[in-house]
Parts: structure tokens; sequence; C-alpha cells
């Protein structure tokens, strides 16, 4: 490697590995790049599920229906209008509030040196608490949604009723999987902190599992409106 | 890679406070319950503005979360280029099949 | 294995630098996180599925050799296609490909391994895995036999109740699980891992090529995965996605399936045309034609890409203003890829030519492209399309645009990279012979089937009639097929001797320009010795002293056995070693592949998926709990 084109260089190469750190020419950490492409590829995964949704609504040759009664003109039987929009209007603040608390976990992990005297400082720097906190708040996002889909299947719609309920579920279940995959990656974390403490140099871990809880929220954020408020 | 360079660390060195974080939350919240109040005024939500307002503001707390919550305002550019360009070709996917489907119209409507 | 023994800075060292680094043996390569060793086994894996995608063929042909043969049945010539389809595409070009990105793209940016190497080796398990699964069921008889495309409603229970929908619909999950990894592992390896002075605009073209790749992975493979996921929740549970009874639109998974589907034509040729773009410089001995025009117009046909995909549904009547904006579309995207063809042409006018094997191969490519770009043109016309569609005038297009394009391309690829890759050159006299035969071989299989189309031959039929005018070209097709195997097996013979015993190669046997040709061959595992700082776009030709430094100057040097320090001697830390990323991908592959058994026996499905699905979390925990990294 003896051309003058390639030459070695003090700054790029050798001072870092010297200090086992790796070079890397954005000066950005590797697994915040690739979690925000695995946040980009999420998105037409997402988009793909809700088109579906979009594009087969009000195709549905049976009820029940999301947002009207049906009268099934075999039997005779009436069904109410499916949606649940109180449940799920509370499950959307509580997901809502969950991502508030995650971005106060990160930063009470940011801000480990700060010194807290007050009880709301000390709470305000509480990293354990606000994971813990999160993963409860997507838990109990979790429950709702198990409410949800118990309480539609007693009425009447099953998965495989009709077009409504089948990309309604999917639609909905994919979002609640990604949800259950937080959750245990906030677990996993809150573990990790609550037997070492996570330090300010590590703040990465939280903001890797912040972004993509932020990105689940923001999903939802879209599926309530275009789901639920949009008839 | 396990270690941020210190290039990264000035990146995160103007993260908002949690006073910002909370003063977001409260404005989401609001937002949220104009939404669902929306549901429920009925001129409201049979009139022709009912759904781009609705879309409109679910865009407006989109954009919000990822911006503070998700740290894009404040962070390197690079991450809001990777996370915006697929999702333009995301939305434009989703409109474009919406017309296929002969969609857009009905949605963009007084609602089907 | 030695990954969790934390202390000891570097990887277990063996005595002797051998190939790849210090390590040898067959359990070397299962747990190897080195992406030069990763891009060996895509190489072999996928040139064996290139060959059995090939016999495939080869059987189709036999049978449509003379009319009304029975060769083979209905039912098995639909396996057959489908198989031949899902191979090359999914098995065999989109892994070769991965071959190269693999053990080139951390080389050609200057840095020593990708940003994660055991989700690189995840990857290729995953793979492997995934190409056996849905290979496999072809000897009982049970193979998926849809089309590559699977169209639902065709593929849903009602109309194709046996299991071989089944493997294809979960074969293609986790092959796309594959894809996704190394898609977002590469991106984040030519956004972060760039040597000193590798602006953007300095990588070679290879590499561009390889980054708009990425991004097209990440972006149309989720979009399939839901068309799966669909299907299968149709076909496993009774959901109505595909279910025409209850409402459903048949065109749902054509849509769904070509928005992945025209971003994945780019995925099988754009590799091809970034290794062209290496090739062509080196044998002109000029710098590439207009370097900064072929970045834009591969990133242009990377976001054109996304918007052209009804053009393969302009027989289902979208109505005229889709037609028309999906046929302007289609026309747009083939400025881009003019440009390219220019370009190459300008690059090669008034060089100094040299023509080696793989320069052969990437003249090759750029007529072969040419002529099924051309005929691409033709269909983008909704009227003459009509004609054209569900012919034999298709199926030559597109064997055009992926024999004639991507895989000229990536035998170019594998004739210029084989001295990197094994330390031997390839003999150049069975690479002409090779060249030709294919050539000639490829031209009168594919080229006699745009005229059996026009005339009227339909596609994915078993067998037809005498006397409507076809027979003479179906003859000259098989006889092609059987030119084309001659070429392969030349190619084969040539492969593996000179893998024994081809003459060594120096550092930079072709005097090519980029950072890859910089270190030995093959490249120690480290790579590089100090990361080289960058000052130019072909740093090995851009030399102040007026001394050609590649090829006389390295040659004798490797020869007088010069030894390559090991990692550990220059202290250099180095990923060790893992097993878990292969028990995470045995565990995902059992998860999905164990869904099979839904139609089987319902105990046997919940104890294989809960197994495979435990093993999958058990060794995801371990391996991310434990460090990457021997160092730190």
């Amino acid at each position: 490697m003896s051309a003058t084109a390639v030459e070695p260089t003090m700054a790029g190469g050798e001072s870092h590995d010297a200090h086992g750190h790796h070079y890397t020419s954005t000066g950005l950490d590797n697994r915040k790049i690739a979690i925000w492409a695995f946040i980009g590829s999420e998105c037409m995964l997402f988009v793909s599920l809700i088109s579906t949704y979009l594009i087969y609504k009000g195709k549905s040759r049976v009820g029940p229906y999301p947002h009207e009664a049906w009268t099934d003109p075999a039997t005779g039987e009436t069904f109410k209008a499916i949606l649940n929009i109180p449940v799920t209007s509370f499950s959307t603040f509580v997901l809502l509030m969950s991502s508030l608390a995650m971005v106060l976990a990160h930063n009470a992990v940011v801000n480990r040196h700060v010194k807290r005297t007050t009880f709301l400082a000390r709470l305000e720097g509480n990293s354990f608490f606000w994971l813990m906190s999160t993963a409860v708040l997507g838990i109990v996002f979790l429950m709702c949604q198990a409410y949800e889909f118990t309480s539609f299947v007693h009425e009447g719609l099953g998965l495989t009723t009709n077009l409504f309920s089948s990309s309604f579920f999917v639609l909905t279940g994919f979002h609640g999987a990604h949800v259950t995959a937080g959750v245990l990656w906030l677990f996993t974390l809150a573990s990790i902190d609550k037997t070492r403490g996570l330090t300010p140099a590590e703040e990465l871990k939280i903001d890797l599992c912040a972004l993509y809880w932020h990105f689940v929220d923001v999903v939802w954020i879209a599926i309530f409106v275009l789901l639920y408020l949009i008839k | 890679m396990a270690h941020d360079t210190d290039a990264a660390h000035d990146e995160h060195g103007h993260h908002p406070t949690a006073k910002t974080y909370l003063w977001t939350a409260l404005f989401l919240t609001i937002v949220t319950i104009v939404e669902i109040s929306a549901y429920y005024i009925k001129p409201w939500e049979q009139s022709a503005i009912y759904v781009p307002s609705m879309i409109f503001m679910s865009a407006v707390k989109f954009a919000v979360v990822c911006a503070v919550y998700m740290h894009l305002k404040y962070d390197n550019k690079l991450f809001r280029n990777l996370f915006v360009g697929p999702l333009a070709i995301a939305i434009v996917t989703c409109v474009g099949l919406l017309f296929l489907f002969g969609k857009v119209a009905i949605n963009l409507g007084s609602g089907a | 294995m030695a990954t969790t023994v934390a202390p000891p800075i570097y990887a277990p060292a063996a005595a002797s630098a051998s190939t790849y680094g210090e390590k040898t043996g067959v359990w070397s390569w299962i747990t190897t996180t080195d992406h030069k060793r990763i891009g060996v086994l895509y190489l072999f894996t996928s040139l064996f599925f290139f060959i059995f995608g090939g016999l495939e063929a080869a059987v189709i042909r036999a049978q449509l050799a003379a009319p009304n043969q029975s060769l083979v049945s209905a039912e098995l010539y639909n396996q057959l296609f489908t198989m031949h389809g899902t191979t090359m595409v999914f098995l065999a070009i989109m892994p070769l490909s991965a071959a190269f990105f693999n053990f080139l793209i951390p080389l050609q940016i200057g840095a020593r391994d990708v940003a994660f190497p055991r989700l690189n080796a995840f990857s290729y398990w995953v793979y492997l895995l995934g190409g056996i699964f849905i290979t496999l069921p072809i000897f009982a008889g049970l193979a998926p036999n849809g089309g590559w495309f699977g169209y639902a409603p065709l593929t849903t229970m009602a109309y194709n109740p046996g299991l071989n929908i089944d493997f294809w619909v979960l074969g293609l999950q986790i092959l796309g699980i594959s894809s996704l990894a190394a898609g977002f592992n590469f991106i984040t390896t030519i956004i972060n891992m760039r040597a000193p002075g590798m602006h953007l605009m300095r990588m070679p073209m290879f590499t561009w090529a390889s980054f708009v790749v990425q991004f097209l992975v990440v972006l149309a493979f989720p979009v399939i995965t839901v068309a799966l996921v669909f299907l299968q929740f149709d076909r496993f549970f009774g959901t109505n996605f595909y279910t025409l009874t209850a409402g459903a639109d048949p065109l749902l998974w054509q849509h769904l399936f070509w928005i992945f589907g025209h971003p994945e034509v780019y995925i099988l040729i754009l590799p091809a045309f970034g290794l062209v773009s290496e090739v062509l410089p080196t044998f002109s001995r000029k710098p590439l034609f207009g370097y900064a025009v072929m970045v834009y117009s591969g990133i242009l046909i990377g976001f054109l890409g996304f918007g052209v995909w009804a053009h393969h549904m302009f027989s289902v009547g979208m109505g005229p203003i889709a037609d028309t904006v999906f046929s302007l579309t289609t026309m747009l995207i083939a400025i881009p890829t003019g440009v390219k063809i220019f370009n190459w042409m300008s690059t090669m006018w008034g060089g100094k030519l040299t023509f080696t094997t793989s320069m052969c191969f990437s003249i090759g490519l750029v007529a072969m492209f040419t002529i099924g770009g051309l005929s691409g043109v033709t269909h983008a016309s909704p009227p003459t399309d009509l004609q054209q569609t569900d012919t034999y005038y298709v199926v030559a297009h597109f064997h055009y645009v992926l024999f004639g394009g991507s895989i000229m391309g990536i035998f170019a690829g594998i004739y210029h990279y084989f001295p990197k890759m094994f330390g031997r050159l390839m003999n150049e006299t069975l690479g002409k012979w090779h060249f030709w035969i294919n050539m000639i071989g490829m031209n009168l299989t594919f080229g006699p089937m745009h005229l059996s189309g026009l005339l009227g031959m339909p596609r994915r039929i078993y067998t037809y009639d005498a006397n409507q005018g076809w027979d003479l070209f179906n003859m000259m097709s098989s006889i092609g097929t059987a030119i084309i195997i001659v070429a392969t097996l030349i190619f084969l013979y040539n492969f593996f001797t000179s893998l024994k015993s081809g003459p060594r190669a120096g550092r930079d046997p072709w005097g090519a320009s980029t950072l890859e040709w910089s270190i030995p061959s093959p490249p120690p595992e480290y790579n590089f010795a100090v990361l080289p700082n960058v000052t130019s776009r072909y740093p090995l030709w851009d030399v102040t002293d007026g001394h050609d430094l590649s090829r006389e100057h390295h040659e004798g040097h490797e020869n007088r056995d010069d030894r390559v320090p090991t990692s550990r001697e220059l202290g250099i830390p180095m990923p060790a070693n893992t097993f878990k990323p292969v028990m995470a991908a045995l565990g995902l592959c059992t998860m999905l592949g164990g869904m099979t058994l839904k139609h089987v026996n319902d105990v046997a499905f919940y104890v294989v998926v809960g197994g495979g699905a435990t093993m999958l979390v058990v060794s995801l925990y371990a391996w991310l709990t434990s460090p990457l990294e021997e160092s730190h």
C-alpha cells in the first residue's frame, strides 16, 4: 500500500483502533442508523396493511360493520356498529402517555449526572420508574386490545367473518405484535437498569428502544384516525 | 460499535428538557381530545371538512412525535432523510393504491 | 464459539495465516462472521441453486422441444416453471449479488467488516435454510405450483388445496427476512463504515449500485411480506383477503405483488450494472464516463422503480388514466437506464481495450441488456402490451434482461473478482469458450421466443399442438438450452480447477483502480492493516510518481511468499466466531417452516412452531446480550 492516494492516516485509522473504538464515517453509531433504516422499512409494512384495510372498507358483503348497524337478512338478527370509540380513545391516550414515559426514561439516563434533591426531580431522574411505566402502559394498551378483540368476537365478528374483520384484525394484530415486542424490549432494559444502572454512555440502548416505541405510537396515531374516527 | 464517538455525543448535546416533553404531551393530548370530540359533534362529523381535518390533525400529531420525541428536529439530518424518504414513498404508494381501487374520491369526500 | 470468553482481545489464532485469516475447518466456516467468508458461502450456495434452477429449465425445454410431448405431467410442469422462476430470482440471482455485496462492499469502501457481522451471518444462514425449505418439496412432487408471482386467488385454498403453496408462502417469508436483514446491514455499512476520505461521490460504482439496491430491498420486501401474510392467513385461518365470494378484490394480490415485484427487477439488475461498471473502466484503461450521471441515474431508477408496478397489469383493465400514468412512468424509467448504456459505451470509446473474459461478459451485458430493454419498452405501451402479455414474447424479454443482463454481469464479476476472492486466476481460454458458447446458446434459446410469442404461443403451457407455427422456434430454444448447459459445464470445470491450481494472482492482476485491489489476494481477515485515506475515485490509478503500482509491482512481491501478518500480530481486534446467529436462523426457519404442519397435525404444529420460536428468542437474547466484539 505504497500508493500515495491510499496513505495510512493516524487520524482516521490507528488512533481509533488503539483505543478499541471503531472509526465511523459519520461519527454516528451504526445501530442508530440501522434502526432508522428499519423504521423506514416498517413504514412500507404498515402502509401496505393500512392500504388494504382502506381498499376493503365498505366492501364487506356481510356484517357486522365498523360504523353502522347491520341486520342479517337471513336470520333477522341485528348487530350494532362494532367499534367501541370510548375504549379505543382511552387506549390511544394510554399509548400516548407511554411515549411520554419513554422519552422521560431516555431523558433520565442522559441526565444521570444531574444532582436531584426534590421528590419531583428525583422522580424525573428515575429511569427505572419511567421504563417500567412505559412497559406497563404498553401492557394496558394490549389489554384494551385484548378486551376489544374478545368483545368483537362475542358480538359476532370473528377473524373470518368478513373483509372488514380480516383486514381489521390482521392490521391491529400486527400493531399489537409490535407493541408486545416493544414491551419485552422495555422489560429487558428495565432489568438491566435495575441490576447495574444504565449510564449516560449507554444512552443509545434506550434511544434505540425509544425510537422503535415512538414509531409504534405514530403508527397508532394514523390507525386511530383512519380506522376508528373516519367512517 | 458499543461506544459513541465524540461527534455523536455532540449531536445529543441539545436535546430538549423534560419540560418540553411534558408540554408536547399536553399538546398531543389536546389534539387527540379535539379529534375525538369531532367524532361526536354531528355538524362537524357530517361536513365535508371532517375527513381532511382529521387527517390534518393526525398528521400534525405524527409530525410532532417524530420531531420532538424521536428527536428528528435535533438529531443529525441523516436520520431525517432515512425516515422521510421511505415515508414519502410509502404515502405515495398508498395514495396510488387508493386511486387504483377507486377509493380516493370516497375517502376525501363526506365519508363512505 | 469462543465468543463470550471475553478477555482475550484477539480471536483465537491458529498457527498459519491461510486463505481467510487464521481459522480453518468446517466449524470455522459455520461460525464465521467474516464478510469475505460469508460472501464465499453465498457464492457457492447460490451457484448451486443456479445450477438447480437451470436443470429445472432444462426439463421444461426438453418437454417443449417438440409438440405433444409427455415427458412430464402438466402438474409437474407447473411445479417446474414455478420453481425455476422462484429459484432463479430468490435463490440464485439475488444471492449471487449478495455474494458480491458481502465480499466487495467493505473492501471497496475501505472497511474491516460490515456494520453488523453477526447479522450478516444470520442473513446467510436464513437464506440457506429457506432455500432448502422451498427447494426440497419438488422431490416429493409437492413443490409450489402457482407461478413465481403466485397470483391469488388461484393460490388460495379453494383453488390450490395441497401443501405446495404453503411451502412457497412460508419459504418466501423466510427468504424475505434474510434479504431485509442484509439490507439494513449494508445500508449502515455504506453510510457509516467508509474509510476516511471516501466521500459518497468517491465510492466505486458497484457500491453505489448496491446502496440503491439495499433501499429497494428494505422498501419492497415489507410489501410482499404483507401480501404473503394475507395469503397465509387465508390458507391457514380462513380469512377473506382473497376470497372473491366475500367481496375481495382479485387485483389486491396483483398490486401488492408488483409493488414489490417491480423494484425486485431492479434489485436483480442493478448489482450486475455495478459489476460491469467496475470491469469496463478497468479494461478500457479509462475512468468511468459520466460517473456522477451514473450515480444519479441509479438513484432515479430506484425512485421510479416504485412508480411503474402496474405496467405488469395492463391486461386487467385499470382504466385509461392509470394505464396512461403507468405507461408514461415506464417509458420514463427507460431514460436513466439508457443513460447507463451510453455511459458504458462512452467509457469504452477511445479506451485501450483488453478483451479479458470479464470484459467480454461486460460487453455482452451491454449488448444483450439493450435488446431486453428495447423489448421492454415495447410493452410499456398498453395496446401493444395487450398483444404480448402472457406470451413467450414476455418470456424472451425478461430472459434477455435477467440472463443477458444480470447473469452476464455476474459472470463478469466472477471472472473479475475470482483472483481477489481466492488468490488465483481463472483460465482465460476456457473463459472465452464459456463466453462465446454461452452467448450463442443464450441467443438461440431466447431469441426465437420473441417470434413464437408474437405468433401467439402462451406462457406456462406444458405442451402444444403441432403446426401452429411454433414448432421450429421451440426446437431452436431447446437446442439453445443444451448449448447453455455445455457453456455452464465449461464454467464449472474452469471454476473448480482454477480454485485448486489456477496461477497465483497478485494484489491487482488487472491493473484495476479501486481500494480492494490495494490489499493482498485473498485479503487477510482484517482487510486493511491501516485504514486507507482516500483522496480520489481511482486511488490506485491516481499515482503522483508516475509509477504503475499495480501489476508488475506486486506480483513478484506476493510470489516470494511474503507472509501477510495476522490480525493478532497487528493488534487489530476482529469479531470472534459465533454460533448464535446460526441458532437464531435455525429457530426462525423452524418456526416459520413448521407452520406447514398446520395442515398435517395440530399437535406437531404447536410443538414445532413453539419450539422454533423459543429457540429464536433464546438465541436472540444470547446473541444480543453477549458483546459482538471480542474487544472492549
